[in-house]
C-alpha cells in the first residue's frame, strides 16, 4: 500500500517532467528534465521491487543512477564542443 | 515494534513522494531555467533521500540495505554533479536569469569598470542614468 503510493507520486514526477521536456524553451531545460525522469525512473525501479518483493531491482537501478549521470554529462559536452572526442577545459 | 517500523517507513515513503511531486510541480511551473533548476534539485536530494530511507527502514540490516545505501551515496554525489555541469554550461551559453526587478544598472556597470573609484568622490554614483 505505502510503496504503491511512492510509485504513485513517482509516477506522477515523472509526468510532469515530460510536460517540461516537451515545453522547454532551450535545451537544457530539456536536460534537466532528461536527469530529473532518470532520477525518478531510478527510484521508481527500487520502490517497484519492494513492491513486487523482488529485490532484485535494485541493481537494476544501480546501473541506471550511473547511466543517468553520465548521459547527461555527455550530452552537455556534445552540446558544449561539438563532438565527445576533444578534451574538456 | 514491527508497527513502529511500518510507521517510520510509512512516514519517509509519503514524505519523500510528496516533495518529488513537489519538484515536479516546481519543474513544471517556475519562470526560469535557475529557478526550474533549484526545484529539481529538490526531487533528487529530500525526495530521494527519504524514499530510500523509508526502504532502508523496510530492508533492514540485509544485502538489500546496503544496496539501498549504495544507491543513495551515488545520488548524493552524481546529482550535484550534474546540476554544476548543467548550470555551467547554461552560464557559458549565455543563459540569463529573469529577475523580478532590474539590477541598480548605472552604478554596477561604472563598479564594474572601475570608473566608480574615480568617480565616488565627485558624487556622480547617486545620479540615475537614463540609458
Amino acid at each position: 500500500m505505502m510503496f504503491a503510493a511512492a510509485t504513485l507520486a513517482l509516477l506522477a514526477t515523472i509526468a510532469l517532467a515530460l510536460v517540461r521536456a516537451a515545453l522547454g524553451p532551450t535545451v537544457f531545460d530539456r536536460l534537466q528534465s532528461a536527469n530529473t525522469v532518470g532520477t525518478c525512473a531510478m527510484l521508481l525501479l527500487t520502490v517497484i521491487g519492494f513492491l513486487d518483493g523482488r529485490p532484485d531491482f535494485l541493481d537494476l537501478a544501480l546501473v541506471y543512477g550511473l547511466l543517468n549521470v553520465v548521459g547527461t554529462v555527455a550530452v552537455l559536452k556534445y552540446f558544449r564542443h561539438g563532438n565527445l572526442g576533444e578534451g574538456g577545459e | 515494534m514491527s508497527s513502529l517500523v511500518d510507521i517510520l517507513s510509512w512516514a519517509c515513503l509519503l514524505c519523500g513522494g510528496f516533495f518529488c511531486m513537489v519538484g515536479g510541480i516546481g519543474l513544471l511551473r517556475m519562470p526560469d531555467f535557475y529557478t526550474r533548476m533549484h526545484a529539481a534539485s529538490v526531487t533528487e536530494t529530500l525526495g530521494a533521500g527519504l524514499i530510500l530511507l523509508g526502504l532502508m527502514i523496510q530492508a533492514g540490516f540485509t544485502l538489500v540495505g546496503a544496496k539501498l545505501v549504495m544507491i543513495g551515496l551515488l545520488v548524493f554525489f552524481t546529482s550535484p554533479t550534474a546540476s554544476h555541469a548543467l548550470a555551467k554550461a547554461a552560464m557559458g551559453r549565455g543563459l540569463k536569469p529573469v529577475l523580478a526587478e532590474p539590477l541598480p544598472h548605472p552604478s554596477f556597470d561604472r563598479l564594474r569598470t572601475g570608473q566608480a573609484l574615480s568617480q565616488a568622490g565627485r558624487g556622480e554614483l547617486h545620479e540615475s542614468r537614463s540609458d
